[in-house]
């Protein structure tokens, strides 16, 4: 029998492609249907963030911020007002605080429940995507009737926040909870559980310990491969050493540690810790003004500062340098998904091309904040 | 350990070299020559009681330290100064952080690479060479990452001027 | 509706002029290709999903060029993506429209005066036929966007080309 010829096959996937979550271009080789490497190719939504940075001045990098994770906008304005605030040492209303972790915790929600419904999406499961948006609309809802936008905020200002929480907030918050924990019940049943899902998930992108580590990973892809390190309690910043919660971890309850179904289920049951934080939050709200520690002039000293809060795609960090004049000089900004991009070769080596997909979906990037 | 104990223990393995620790606000810096970056990255990561395990975020600056000079059409450039390479690493075990900074001259900007160290540095590195311009050496893949492949220039240097056309496109507003 | 009104009373038949019959048919299930950018495609995700409900004037997300209709630019066109996005319209068979979603896509938005890799709208590479405002639109501005769009389909002429 004469022998075959076989080489490898280089398959182009995105920019424009349904599941790639944005305009991530993907050149993948494969040995039949079985991956030998993949190399995403990124910058098609290059928005030359921190050259605006340098010629705008410190508020108005705010609206920037908003801009780089479009689905947690919120959080990259409280990782951007707590830096400039621990570099200029201001002390903010404790009203403020409680606002921001109330306001963040809830935009984390929102974030996985994108995340989760594009994952369903991705892997087929049209049905928990429709669910998924149905609940996020109504943390949206809740946000426009605090800052009165619906995507993206420019709520978190240096030194407080826009707007104070409108009178009804609280009671539309704590109904919204109440159904969200039904919400939980319900995917769980119809998507962490079917049989189907974890046929696709478990056992799949396997990421051990060291490697994520050395990857530098972080957030849900870490804790997915069972690394207990969430900063909010490892390193707390704002009040979040005063709240009870969990740090979620992968089990590998149906596969092996660090696959795919742990990451996105550690993702599922942080919503839950997230439910309980807002929970203590607001029993503990105090009364007073968010408006009153807003400077007029934001000016830090001469210096640089590396700040990192939990995002809800991991460790979210700004590198700020000043010169001492009312633009920064210098904003680098660490993007999570920017690094754990750097995880796919490693994820999907080995597996099948459909695996690709769930391996992206698994990872939740968003390419606003990896090209910024 | 406070990076005076750091400092301490690096200039006790590396006894022929000068390091330097500035003052900051948010904690110092420690100054580290070029040409032994990656020794120490080694050193820091390996030590039984530094174990930096994870590198946070390497980030290039334009120092833009050089002599302003204005140029006929009304834009300036800078002449000579300096880039810097900012490593802020972080240690699982030990849970305390360092900042490393390397100065390299803007005419000649080539630091070690880090990559074989932490791999996260990968992208970090292609980054900084493509908005800054700091040439890593022994990086295995050193091409441009935000920017098209064929674009010119250093976007996020100082002096940075921004093209007429790209491919027939009009890039101005 | 226009073509409808002529419809004989207890019988299936319809009369209306051609060129009617064609616009409605077109302007009714206009398929568009399932391709976001950027923030904006967060808000044409949330259009297509349960709350607002894209698919009740006949839009329905398609993967591929070749069987789309319309095209949504969903946010920033950076100068790297613009020259694939000129390739995507060109796959795209006539007849072929293109809303503008968004300030990025419009003018360059936020980024009109400092973004070195934006494209300072859209239309400098491709022909827009509507442009929808807002940094980020609301959904209900995308659906007023497309109801624009249909009105504008609705007058078309076979013979004469009104584009």
């Amino acid at each position: 029998m004469p022998e075959f010829k076989t080489e490898e096959l280089v398959l182009n996937m995105g920019p424009q492609h349904p599941a790639t979550h944005g305009v991530l271009r993907m050149e993948v080789k494969l040995d039949g249907e079985v991956v030998v490497d993949v190399t995403p190719h990124i910058g098609y939504l290059h928005r030359c963030f921190e050259k605006h940075c340098e010629v705008m001045t410190y508020p108005q990098v705010i609206p920037y911020t908003d801009r780089m994770d479009y689905l947690a906008a919120m959080y990259m304005n409280f990782g951007y007002v707590e830096a400039v605030e621990k570099l200029m040492n201001l002390e903010i209303p404790e009203r403020v605080k409680y606002i921001r972790v109330i306001i963040g915790e809830l935009q984390r929600i929102a974030s996985h429940l994108v995340a989760i419904a594009t994952f369903g999406m991705d892997i087929g499961a049209w049905t928990p995507f429709l669910y998924c948006f149905r609940d996020r609309e109504r943390i949206l809802d809740l946000f426009e009737m605090t800052c009165g936008a619906r995507l993206l905020y420019n709520y978190m200002w240096v030194g407080g926040v826009s707007h104070d929480l409108h009178p009804n907030f609280i009671h539309k918050c704590k109904s919204f909870l109440v159904d969200l924990k039904k919400t939980i019940a319900e995917l769980n049943d119809l998507l962490s559980y079917n049989k189907i899902f974890i046929e696709r998930t478990a056992n799949i992108g396997i990421l051990p310990k060291d490697t994520a580590i050395n990857f530098g990973a972080t957030g849900p892809v870490l804790r997915g491969s069972g690394v207990q390190w969430d900063l909010r309690k490892k390193d707390p910043y704002s009040i979040y050493d005063r709240f009870d919660f969990e740090i979620v971890t992968g089990k590998g309850e149906h596969g092996t540690v660090g696959d795919c179904w742990d990451r996105y289920m550690v993702r599922v049951r942080e919503m839950e810790q997230s439910i309980r934080i807002i929970e203590q939050a607001i029993a503990q709200i105090p009364d007073g003004d968010v408006t009153s520690a807003i400077p007029k002039r934001v000016k830090p000293p001469v210096g640089e500062i590396y700040f990192r809060v939990e995002g809800p795609k991991g460790e979210l960090g700004y590198y700020i340098i000043s010169d001492g004049s009312v633009n920064p000089f210098r904003v680098k900004v660490r993007a999570p998904s920017f690094v754990h991009l750097q995880l796919l070769p490693i994820l999907c080596k080995g597996h099948l091309v459909a695996d690709i997909i769930a391996n992206l979906g698994s990872l939740d990037i968003v390419l606003g904040e990896i090209d910024r | 350990m406070t990076s005076q104990e750091i400092l301490a223990s690096l200039q006790e393995k590396f006894p022929n070299e000068i390091f330097e620790l500035k003052e900051n606000v948010a904690g110092p810096i420690l100054i580290v020559p070029a040409k032994i970056l990656l020794d120490v990255a080694y050193f820091v990561r390996d030590n039984e009681r530094l174990l930096f395990d994870s590198l946070m975020v390497l980030s290039g600056v334009d120092v833009a330290d050089g002599e302003k000079k204005i140029l006929e059409d009304g834009s300036f450039e800078y002449v000579g100064g300096n880039l810097a390479s900012v490593y802020h690493l972080h240690s699982f075990t030990h849970d305390h952080k360092l900042a490393i900074k390397v100065i390299v001259p803007k005419n000649n900007p080539r630091v070690p690479s880090v990559e074989t160290v932490w791999r996260t540095a990968d992208y970090h590195e292609r980054e900084a060479y493509d908005m800054i311009g700091i040439i890593y050496e022994g990086h295995h893949n050193l091409i441009r990452i935000l920017s098209p492949y064929d674009w010119e220039g250093h976007p996020l240097r100082k002096d940075y001027k921004v093209p007429e056309f790209y491919h027939g496109m009009k890039v101005p507003y | 509706m226009g073509i409808l009104d002529r419809e004989f009373t207890d019988s299936n038949i319809v009369i209306a002029k051609f060129e009617d019959l064609m616009n409605w048919a077109r302007l009714s299930s206009l398929w568009q290709l399932g391709f976001g950018l950027a923030c904006c495609a967060i808000e044409m995700m949330a259009t297509s999903a349960s709350h607002y409900d894209f698919d009740r004037f006949g839009v329905i997300p398609r993967p591929s060029p070749r069987q789309a209709d319309i095209i949504i630019i969903s946010g920033t066109v950076t100068l790297k993506m613009a020259i694939r996005i000129k390739r995507l319209y060109e796959q795209i068979p006539e007849p072929k429209y293109i809303i503008s979603m968004g300030s990025c896509a419009n003018c360059g938005g936020p980024y009109w005066e400092h973004g070195y890799h934006v494209l300072k709208g859209v239309d400098r590479i491709i022909p827009v036929d509507v442009y929808v405002p807002g940094c980020p639109p609301r959904p209900e501005a995308l659906l007023e966007g497309l109801l624009k769009l249909q009105e504008k389909i609705r007058h078309q002429s076979l013979v004469k080309n009104t584009a």
